[in-house]
């Protein structure tokens, strides 16, 4: 059975995934505890914040080892939003230096060497073009959707083959990733509006 | 391709939406849910919620106005999170970094500080550390003086600090602000357009985005603040006075060159 759950740790904004989850009408709740994991059939890490703070909360809060047994040793449907994908990296470069999840071979880097016409951060609706034909977006949608992105950094993996759709700004990045059952997006699919319900229907579909 | 937005504000006074004249004049138009509600419905880019209430205010909503008990800025939110699927700026009353936290728990995305930015710069830097950058969204609110001499106010148009607009753009940049909204409090509610010199000299001085606000009179005001130089087109009274807002404004926009989602 379906059950989504969301993972508390203390980074910004759960009440919009919330919603959207039920809006499409998935059973959802967010998890305070790393025990909840195993209740869910579906994972996401949310989150807004800077790279460091999301990684020293995770881990303090005891949530790395139960996200791995879900993820990477049992497999089960993953989705990392925004700050959320950026950890999987294995590196993050904001306000210092950290090590990421590393679930995803990359760097977090910053917008740089831009046109001085296109600003930082990288704000409002931009395409997300699907990379191949079994993405994400491989369900509703007839042309590329159009999504909120809100953001100055942005995950560059070394094997470019786990992007699953591609924005443009300036310079070719990943705005969603995906890796067998472990998805990611650098836009906010909660504030999407109907692409991003949209997004949320396909991961539930994924098992 | 980056689309540009065009953004309704919406200002909460004392549990009630009003429309704002010169920051002085403050007309009560109606309940803050349902235009949220409205707005979501249209697909909108992005929604500013400025919560004007004073300090020590008492509220002064009417029974005839069917609100529920909103008296609490929170509670609003509460409210606006729950049909809101579009991006969320909030402001008002912000001082501390937990006062950003307890707003964005609740479904903000980005807050929105003004006096309590100007007041200790740092809080722009405290904030973007814990919630990022792209969350920290300074308001500017610019007088232009009979001499043409342009200075910056704080506490709803009442205070002057004694600040250059430019300079504390670029100083709020420098702290760490992730966004501009910049008011002109002259041009506030007169429907004479947007003050495209201010505009221009904000948005070239500075390299994060500006959203150009006051003075939006006609829907071809709005690829007028683009063309200054502004990232996003922002606008309050119009979106409380004339039909299909948005398709209309996008048009407008799209018909004079203007890249947008539509």
């Amino acid at each position: 059975m379906t059950r989504v759950g969301i993972i508390d740790y203390g980074m910004g904004n759960l009440t919009s995934v919330h919603n959207a989850f039920a809006a499409i009408g998935a059973a959802v709740e967010v998890l305070q505890q790393p025990e909840l994991i195993a209740s869910v059939s579906h994972l996401v890490l949310p989150g807004v914040g800077a790279f460091g703070d999301g990684m020293k909360n995770l881990s303090e809060r005891g949530w790395i080892p139960a996200m791995e047994q879900f993820a990477l040793a049992q497999k089960k449907p993953f989705l990392g939003i925004c700050l959320g994908q950026q950890l999987l990296a294995r590196r993050g470069t904001e306000h210092g230096d950290f090590a990421g999840l590393g679930w995803i071979p990359g760097e977090v880097v910053r917008f740089s060497g831009l046109d001085p016409s296109l600003r930082v951060p990288h704000i409002g609706w931009n395409d997300a073009i699907p990379a191949h034909r079994h993405s994400m977006y491989r369900e509703g949608f007839d042309q590329p959707g159009v999504f909120y992105f809100v953001h100055s950094y942005h995950l560059v993996p070394d094997d470019p083959s786990v992007v699953d759709g591609w924005c443009e700004y300036g310079i070719r990045f990943a705005a969603s990733i995906s890796a067998g059952n472990i998805w990611a997006v650098q836009y906010h699919p909660e504030k999407s509006q109907t692409a991003g319900l949209q997004v949320l229907r396909n991961f539930l579909a994924a098992d | 391709m980056l689309r540009h937005r065009l953004i309704p504000i919406l200002l909460l006074k004392n549990g009630l939406l009003v429309r704002s004249e010169l920051f002085e004049i403050h007309q009560i138009i109606g309940n803050p849910l349902y235009e949220v509600q409205r707005f979501n419905e249209w697909n909108v880019d992005e929604l500013i919620y400025l919560d004007m209430t004073r300090e020590g205010d008492y509220d002064l909503r009417r029974d005839d106005h069917k609100t529920k008990g909103l008296a609490d800025p929170l509670q609003i939110l509460d409210e606006v999170s729950r049909t809101c699927f579009m991006p969320l700026a909030w402001g008002g009353r912000i001082r501390s970094v937990e006062d950003m936290r307890a707003r964005i728990s609740r479904g903000a995305d980005k807050i929105t500080l003004n006096t309590g930015a100007v007041e200790h710069p740092r809080l722009i830097t405290d904030g973007a550390t814990v919630f990022g950058s792209q969350a920290m969204v300074v308001s500017i609110d610019v007088r232009t003086h009979a001499d043409g001499r342009r200075e910056v106010f704080t506490h709803g148009g009442r205070t002057a600090p004694g600040l250059d607009p430019v300079a504390w753009a670029l100083e709020a940049e420098r702290h760490g602000a992730g966004e501009l909204l910049l008011q002109s409090i002259n041009r506030d509610g007169t429907g004479e357009g947007y003050d495209l010199d201010l505009i221009g000299a904000v948005a070239h001085a500075v390299k994060i985005p500006v959203i150009a606000c006051s003075g939006v009179g006609r829907f071809e005001d709005y690829a007028k603040a683009i063309k200054a130089g502004a990232s996003a087109a922002a606008a309050a009274n119009i979106w409380h006075f004339k039909e299909l807002t948005d398709r209309q404004g996008k048009r407008a926009m799209a018909r004079a060159g203007i890249h947008v989602r539509q």
